[in-house]
Order: structure tokens, then C-alpha cells, then sequence
């Protein structure tokens, strides 16, 4: 069978000896055409895998700035079709990095399972992360996505253990999320040691990659993280960055995606650094 | 679709009535989730637990709560024969204290030190606060800035309880926002905490639960029927927000098919507006909030506002049981709108000396209209679930008093 972009991706890495950089920013946030230029310009700032959110009224699982980042978004008219718009726009010059749409489940359903996965597929997405779908939802939408040749990537927690991690790796594919703390996006960083324990204990379950995410913020925890994880995963820190060149409107301010995508490559110099 | 031998049977061992309920969540919870649901069915096969329950609920809460035959109402309309069931003369005043009592001992036998609420209209959350300070444990109530400015009093209330008030400015500061943030709360504090939810709604094993222990209204009122009237009354109607008390009344008639059953939900400025909380007249079927239900949303799926008068009925959504009767058609739902609730509440104010709340004013505008349609020998029941003293400043402003 032939790799997908998403597992060659982890595979090039592996060969060069180096974790990988995961980010994260909301489609459409704060508006379509700069968002659009941001993901653009983040393979060359250094994302490895672009994680890009779908917008959503009700983010239960984010802190206040990812929150407030889905919110702008929706307020200047992002819907989920723009946001495949976004990838699809994405896909015309770029093949090789892989773009993973994170969100909830209600606006998916209410697109109509079977049409999103046609559509998000053709448009150039690699994988879902939703996070409102645990395994005891599988056939809603995470057996469809494995059946169309996507990935569905879980997020584990430090409360899945004992026989409830195999249930969740089980049916997971591209890479495995594991989420660093109990708690929302954003907020405070897990300790190395807590980190490094709980990779060794998902890589004795399995095979996939593993990426490492909440309350990442600075380029020396992201290469520290990289260092023992497949992948750093980097989220609130970025719109965070953005939302610091926003004016009083909430608009773009000139410079905001180079603002942002300068951060992008610090953190990515950080990340290619850790192993050499 | 195929009619049930008992429409009482719901939930499935996954929590899905039809196709409604499930669990979404995210797994963070997942564990305490399904922990929740082990502990909560060792409970009812313990003897024990009932026995502390019935103790609290008797000497402490107040129950049974007195059915009540209003007859000068029942003159003034000059149709049915109206009985209220009195929960709204329970100890805090409404029916959450049915529910909270059930929850904090549930998590009292699973060692939890701390408790955590959303409220609406402030009833849940001063229920809360109550039996937290009955059993001394800290308690955390979320209550959405919006809420927070119309029912001031229940606020203090809480506050003197010793509960700690956390207000949600994120949405629009309703019952929805402050349960993003309960939930947000939970993820955070999954060792040590309970989240006591306030209606019977959430993921499962939430909406059962709820339903279990507000279930007590149902079965009193059966009992204190058959001994006014030797039989079951003719037509239930009970106010729809979660639906929790409404699902309390309704459980236990389910199978009584000559009892008809309506629900009544908030029609704000009126369900063709967009102000209003009429999940299931306006709404179609999504997720939020750990189950699948009947939302108020947009194209695109986003969670709309909800409106209405009563902060207790302002919520997008309403219990997964609600949405599978609705669907099915057992239960017929209704709604009321804020100036047909503002009547309501003054008449009744009037008519039989009892303030009701905002929430249990929706369902008695309901009554008021289909009583006079109805003959002499028929028999309607409401729950009266709230008394209205939370209320009197709201419905000040509403008729343009200053007080």
C-alpha cells in the first residue's frame, strides 16, 4: 500500500533524526485572506503537519485564546466549507505538507458526514482531529474517515490508562495526539519527566507516532518535547502571537502574518535543533 | 418507526434513546464519565443509598410536596379541574433540590472533595450550594454574566451558602456558556471533583440520572392523584428548559396511554423570531454538550443564542429523553411566550396567592389556554416547579416598575 502524506511526512522525519513540528491555527481567524496567507507560509517557517481548526461556536475542550480565535473567525463569516475553500487554496502550491482539520463533531454532522469526507478529501485533507468523538462514537464518523483513506488521530490523555488506551489507539491512525495535561488548551506545561514517561508508555502500545501537545509555549519546550516525542504541538502560543497584531476591531494589523510566521520559525529552530 | 412496548425502558446501555444522548465527549472524561456510570449503578441496587435519600428528602427537603387542587383557578378558567404539583414549596424553592440531593450523595460515596454546577436562573446552582454546605464541601457555581445581572438575588443567596460564583462572560453568558466553562473546569479537576448537572441533559449517564431522581415528582403525584380523584389525571403539562423537571413529572405516566403529556418551552418574542429557546418547535438535531439532541443552531452548525424571559429556559438545547419523545410522539410540545409567561405569572400571583417562577409560568400559560377547551370532568396537572420570589425584579422591569 502506498504511504499517504501523512505517514511519509513522520517517515522523512525519522530518517532525518529530528521531532517534528506540529501547528495549530483556527481557518479564518482573524479573516479569510489572512489566515490564508499565514498557512501558506507556514511549511517555509517550518510546520512539519499543519493542524488547522474548524471553527466552532462551543470549543468545550480550549482555553480563552483558541476560543476567542474560533469566535473572530466566525464573526467575519468562516463556515466549514470556507474552511475547505482554505485547504483547497493551500493545495495549489503545496503537495507535501500534510493539513489536519481539529474541531467538533456538530458541525460535521450537520454538514452531512458522507458529503464532508468526499469534499474535505478532494479539497486536500490528510486527517481529522474531532474532539468530541470518543471511540464509543466510532461509526459516526471515524470508520468512514479510515474508509475513505483518511486519517483519524485521537487524542490520549493522562487519564487514559489501564484498557482504556488500547480502545483508544485502536482505529487511530497517522499519528497519536497525546494531550500533556488534564485540562484545556493553553493553559500550564506538563513537566519533561511526566512527558517523557508518558511517550514510553504509548510507544509500548504502539507503532504510530507520537505528538505531544498543550501548553507548549516556548521554543526551548518544543525542542525539549521533540527530543523525546515524534512531534511538538504548538497552538495557543501562535494565536497568541496573532492576536497580538490585531487592533482594537479585532482585524488584521499590517504585518501580522509575518509577525506570526516569525514565530513559527523560532519555534522550528528550536525543534530542529533538539537532536543534533 | 415502531412503537415500544414501554416507552420507559430508555436508555440503552450506551445512553442512546433513538437516536438521541450518546457521549460525546472528549477523552479526558471519558474515564470519569464511565465512572460516574459505575458508581451511579451501584448506588441503585444499594439499599442504603435510597435510604439516605428518602431520610434527606424527607426531613430536609420537605417531601412529599403537597398536590394541590387550585380551584378558583380551575372557576376562573371554567373548563378542566387544574392540580398543581407543589415543588416549588421544596427546601430552596424549585425542583432542583430533587436532583442535587441525589448527585452529592452519589459523590460523597465515590470520595469526591469538591463540587461544581452550571446554573441558569441561579435554582440549580443555590441548590447546589445548599446541600454542599450541608455536607461541607466546597462548591464552584458557573453562571453566565447575562444571568449573573438578572437574578442578583439567587447570587447573593449562593454566596451566603459559602459557594463560590464564577462568572462566564464568553457567548452570551447563559446557562450554555457557563456549562462550556463547568466542563472546562472538570477536564482540569478530574481527580477530586463532581460535576453536579442541573438538567437532565449531558452525556450519559447525566440525562438517566437526572431523570431518576426527579423522577420522585412523577411517582408522588400518581399516588396523591389516585387519593384526591381515584384516578390518573386526563393531560400532564410541565415547563421544558433541559426538561428536567418536566421529565420528572412525565417518566412515570409514559405508559399510561390515556394520559396526555405536553411540554412546554419558551417561545421568547416568539418562535418565529430568532429570541427564543424553543429547541424542539425551531431547532434540528446536533451535538453539544456530550449528547445528541435537539439544538437551536445555524446552517453551518454553530450554537445559537437562546431567548427567553425566564434565565432557567434559556438554553439552545433540551434532554436527549425530550428529543426521542418528540420524535416518537408520545409527547406533544407547546411553547409559551415571554409576555404569555408575564401574564401567567400575575394571574396566578393573584388568583390562588402563589408567586410562581418565570420557568413554571410558561407551562400555566399553557394551561390557561387549553383548560377552557376542556370539560368540567376533566383533569389537568402542572408542576409547579419554582416559586417566583427570584423573579419579582425581572418581571418589575419587564412591566416597567421600579422597585
Amino acid at each position: 500500500m502506498s504511504q499517504t502524506r501523512l505517514e511519509k511526512r513522520f517517515a522523512d522525519l525519522k530518517e532525518e533524526g529530528r521531532g517534528g513540528l506540529v501547528t495549530f491555527v483556527t481557518a479564518g481567524d482573524p479573516d479569510f485572506e489572512t489566515s490564508l496567507e499565514i498557512v501558506k507560509g507556514l511549511p517555509e517557517a517550518g510546520a512539519d503537519v499543519i493542524e488547522l481548526g474548524m471553527p466552532f461556536s462551543d470549543p468545550m475542550a480550549d482555553g480563552p485564546a483558541i476560543q476567542a480565535s474560533s469566535l473572530r473567525a466566525l464573526r467575519n463569516g468562516m463556515t466549514l466549507s470556507k474552511t475547505l475553500d482554505l485547504v483547497r487554496a493551500f493545495r495549489q502550491d503545496n503537495q507535501d505538507t500534510p493539513i489536519i482539520l481539529m474541531g467538533y463533531y456538530n458541525p460535521i454532522y450537520i454538514y452531512g458526514v458522507d458529503k464532508f469526507l468526499v469534499d474535505a478529501k478532494e479539497a486536500g485533507v490528510d486527517g481529522f482531529i474531532i474532539v468530541d468523538l470518543p471511540p464509543e462514537h466510532d461509526e459516526e464518523f471515524c470508520i468512514p474517515t479510515l474508509e475513505q483513506g483518511l486519517h483519524f488521530i485521537r487524542l490520549t490523555t493522562p487519564t487514559t490508562v489501564g484498557d482504556r488506551l488500547p480502545k483508544v489507539l485502536n482505529n487511530t491512525s497517522g499519528f497519536v495526539y497525546y494531550v500533556s495535561i488534564l485540562g484545556i488548551t493553553g493553559t500550564a506545561a506538563a513537566s519533561d519527566s511526566a512527558i517523557h514517561d508518558a511517550v514510553a508508555r504509548l510507544k509500548a502500545e504502539t507503532d504510530l507516532p507520537v505528538a505531544v501537545g498543550f501548553g507548549i509555549r516556548t521554543p526551548e519546550q518544543a525542542a525539549n518535547v521533540a527530543t523525546v516525542a515524534d512531534a511538538a504541538v504548538v497552538g495557543s502560543a501562535i494565536i497568541d502571537t496573532l492576536k497580538e497584531n490585531l487592533d482594537d476591531d479585532n482585524q488584521a494589523k499590517p504585518g501580522l502574518s509575518q509577525a506570526v510566521l516569525e514565530y513559527v520559525r523560532t519555534l522550528a529552530d528550536g525543534v530542529r535543533g533538539s537532536r543534533t | 418507526m415502531t412503537t415500544p412496548n414501554s416507552y420507559m425502558n430508555g436508555p440503552d446501555e450506551r445512553g442512546h434513546f433513538g437516536i438521541f444522548g450518546g457521549r460525546y465527549v472528549a477523552e479526558t472524561l471519558m474515564p470519569l464519565i464511565l465512572e460516574v456510570e459505575k458508581a451511579y449503578n451501584a448506588a441503585k441496587a444499594d439499599p442504603s443509598f435510597q435510604k439516605d435519600y428518602d431520610y434527606y428528602a424527607k426531613h430536609y427537603v420537605g417531601r412529599p410536596s403537597p398536590l394541590y387542587f387550585a380551584e378558583r383557578l380551575t372557576r376562573e378558567l371554567g373548563g378542566a379541574k387544574i392540580y398543581f404539583k407543589r415543588d416549588e414549596l421544596n427546601h430552596t424553592g424549585s425542583h432542583k433540590a430533587n436532583n442535587v440531593l441525589g448527585q452529592i450523595l452519589l459523590a460523597r460515596r465515590m470520595g469526591k472533595k469538591r463540587i461544581i454546577a452550571e446554573t441558569g436562573a441561579g435554582q440549580h446552582g443555590v441548590a447546589t450550594a445548599t446541600f454542599c454546605a450541608l455536607f461541607n464541601l466546597p462548591c464552584v457555581v458557573y453562571m453566565g454574566a447575562t444571568d449573573i445581572a438578572r437574578q442578583a438575588p439567587n447570587v447573593f443567596r449562593m454566596k451566603l451558602l459559602g459557594a463560590e460564583v464564577i462568572s462566564v462572560e464568553s457567548g452570551t453568558g447563559t446557562l450554555k456558556d457557563a456549562m462550556n466553562d463547568a466542563l472546562r473546569d472538570w477536564v482540569t479537576n478530574v481527580e477530586e471533583t463532581f460535576y453536579i448537572i442541573g438538567t437532565a441533559a449531558g452525556p450519559h449517564p447525566y440525562p438517566v440520572m437526572v431523570r431518576d431522581f426527579q423522577s420522585i415528582i412523577g411517582r408522588e403525584a400518581k399516588e396523591q392523584m389516585y387519593e384526591a380523584e381515584g384516578r390518573l389525571p386526563d393531560q400532564l403539562v410541565a415547563c421544558i428548559g433541559g426538561g428536567s423537571n418536566a421529565i420528572g413529572l412525565f417518566h412515570p405516566f409514559l405508559d399510561d396511554k390515556d394520559v396526555a403529556i405536553t411540554g412546554v418551552e419558551a417561545a421568547g418574542f416568539g418562535v418565529k423570531t430568532d429570541k427564543h429557546a424553543a429547541s424542539l418547535t425551531g431547532g434540528k438535531p446536533g451535538v453539544l454538550h456530550g449528547n445528541r439532541t435537539f439544538l437551536l443552531q445555524d446552517d453551518d452548525g454553530q450554537i445559537q443564542d437562546a431567548h427567553s424571559i425566564s434565565a432557567g429556559l434559556d438554553y439552545p438545547g433540551i434532554g436527549p429523553e425530550h428529543s426521542w419523545l418528540h420524535d416518537i410522539g408520545r409527547v406533544n410540545y407547546a411553547s409559551a411566550s415571554d409576555s404569555e409567561a408575564l401574564e401567567a405569572f400575575q394571574m396566578l400571583s393573584k388568583v390562588e396567592g402563589i408567586i410562581p417562577a418565570l420557568e413554571p409560568a410558561h407551562a400555566l400559560a399553557h394551561v390557561t389556554k387549553i383548560a377552557p377547551e376542556m370539560d368540567k370532568d376533566k383533569i389537568i396537572l402542572m408542576n409547579l416547579c419554582g416559586r417566583g420570589d427570584k423573579d419579582i425584579f425581572t418581571v418589575a422591569e419587564a412591566l416597567g416598575v421600579e422597585i
